[in-house]
């Protein structure tokens, strides 16, 4: 299948949870594993995007100019810039560290 | 400003002085913002213009398209990156019942608050007491991301398009920017950044073994266990509806009606955030 079917498909599910949740009686709100997991997961997979974003060239690992723009990013995050800020300090970073001959 | 006020002006001042539509509109333009950036990684890490859109349009959920691109950035399948988006659009299924259950909408309206049920919608409108005002911070800040979101989501796609080599730019460094800036609002604690320790860790111990994309749905698969068998602290710091962002608004709403504007940073970290994404 192309990218476009898992795209869509992509799409449907993430609707199909959003609309889960009008659907649900509200009795599974008060489950407190469901909400635990679905907070577990959340920050588990933006930490581990994150690190793969950061070290990962396909199967290897790699120290390169991307893990100066992570701590550029911590250090505008430390000091409250918003998100935007954030992004674009992180792309300065890789794009100076290049400049500079750090790949 | 008529000599006559009609009914129709007193209303419309009515409805900008209400805290929630300020704070929903003010979240809206941080957050579309932004989408900048996701259009702009989007068609850089292999998208083309319509995918790109269609992720905006339809996912709509800022994290879950970054995590989308971010796989597929990373040269993994199509499924892994479906499965990373739809393990990260879980929490919008809660925020579901959370809003069902304050807003109580009816008929198609339930169809099209699905739709808008994301991070910043939500802790908009939990951030309320007053029912009336929940119901227009959902539908502000809804809405207004959405169409900003996918105003500035075009404008990055046509921008990134153009920019030639991502990398002389620093694009890859800006996606893993964006993940951080997901990620951090939502370490406050000290068991979310352990948690967050363990599925970096877990991550990097599987890149090797796995083919690309893999690894992140390894990460899930073990922040899934950790929530499955911790049995401490339910209620805090970890569930999306005390996302630092909503606890923000409630503390300082009682004391100052300029919310929105004084806390730029929280409102557009959150996301995804979504937030999703962001997305919203």
């Amino acid at each position: 299948m192309n990218l476009w079917t898992w795209l869509l498909l992509s799409c449907l599910l993430a609707y199909a949870w959003k609309l889960l949740g009008y659907l649900v009686p509200a009795s599974l709100l008060r489950n407190p594993r469901m909400s635990r997991i679905a907070g577990t997961m959340t920050i588990g997979l933006l930490a581990s995007l994150t690190v793969v974003n950061a070290v990962a060239t396909g199967q290897s690992l790699a120290l390169d100019a991307r893990l100066g723009a992570l701590a550029a990013a911590a250090l505008a995050l430390w000091f409250r810039a918003p998100f935007l800020v954030v992004v674009i300090v992180g792309a300065a970073a890789a794009a100076g560290l290049r400049l500079l001959g750090w790949d | 400003m008529g000599l006559d006020p009609g009914k129709a002006e007193p209303a419309a001042v009515k409805i900008l002085q209400s805290p929630a539509v300020r704070i929903g509109l003010s979240i809206s333009v941080a957050t579309g913002l932004y989408g900048v950036s996701f259009g702009a990684l989007s068609v850089t890490s292999g998208l083309d213009f319509w995918q790109t859109m269609a992720l905006s349009l339809l996912l709509f959920s800022g994290g879950s398209q970054f995590a989308f691109i971010g796989v597929v950035a990373g040269g993994g399948s199509g499924v892994a990156a479906m499965g990373a988006a739809t393990l990260l659009g879980m929490r919008n299924g809660i925020y579901g019942m959370q809003i069902n259950a304050l807003l109580q909408p009816r008929g198609w309206r339930r169809f099209a608050a699905a739709q808008l049920t994301i991070d910043e919608s939500t802790a908009t409108s939990t951030g309320q007491t007053d029912p009336q005002e929940q119901k227009r911070g959902f539908w502000t800040a809804g809405i207004g991301v959405f169409v900003l979101w996918n105003l500035f989501t075009a404008l990055g796609a046509l921008a990134g398009g153009a920019l030639g080599d991502p990398k002389q730019w620093g694009l890859d460094g800006a996606a893993v920017a964006a993940f951080l800036g997901l990620l951090w609002p939502r370490l406050k604690g000290r068991e979310p950044v352990a948690i967050a320790v363990v599925c970096a860790l877990a991550t990097v111990l599987a890149v090797p073994f796995v083919p690309p994309g893999v690894p992140i749905l390894v990460a899930a698969v073990v922040a899934a266990g950790i929530g499955w068998f911790s049995h401490a602290r339910s209620d805090e710091g970890l569930e999306p509806d005390v996302d630092p962002y909503a606890e923000h608004h409630e503390q300082r709403h009682g004391h100052t009606d300029h919310t929105g504007h004084a806390d730029p940073s929280g409102h557009t970290g959150d996301l995804p955030a979504d937030r999703d994404g962001g997305t919203a």
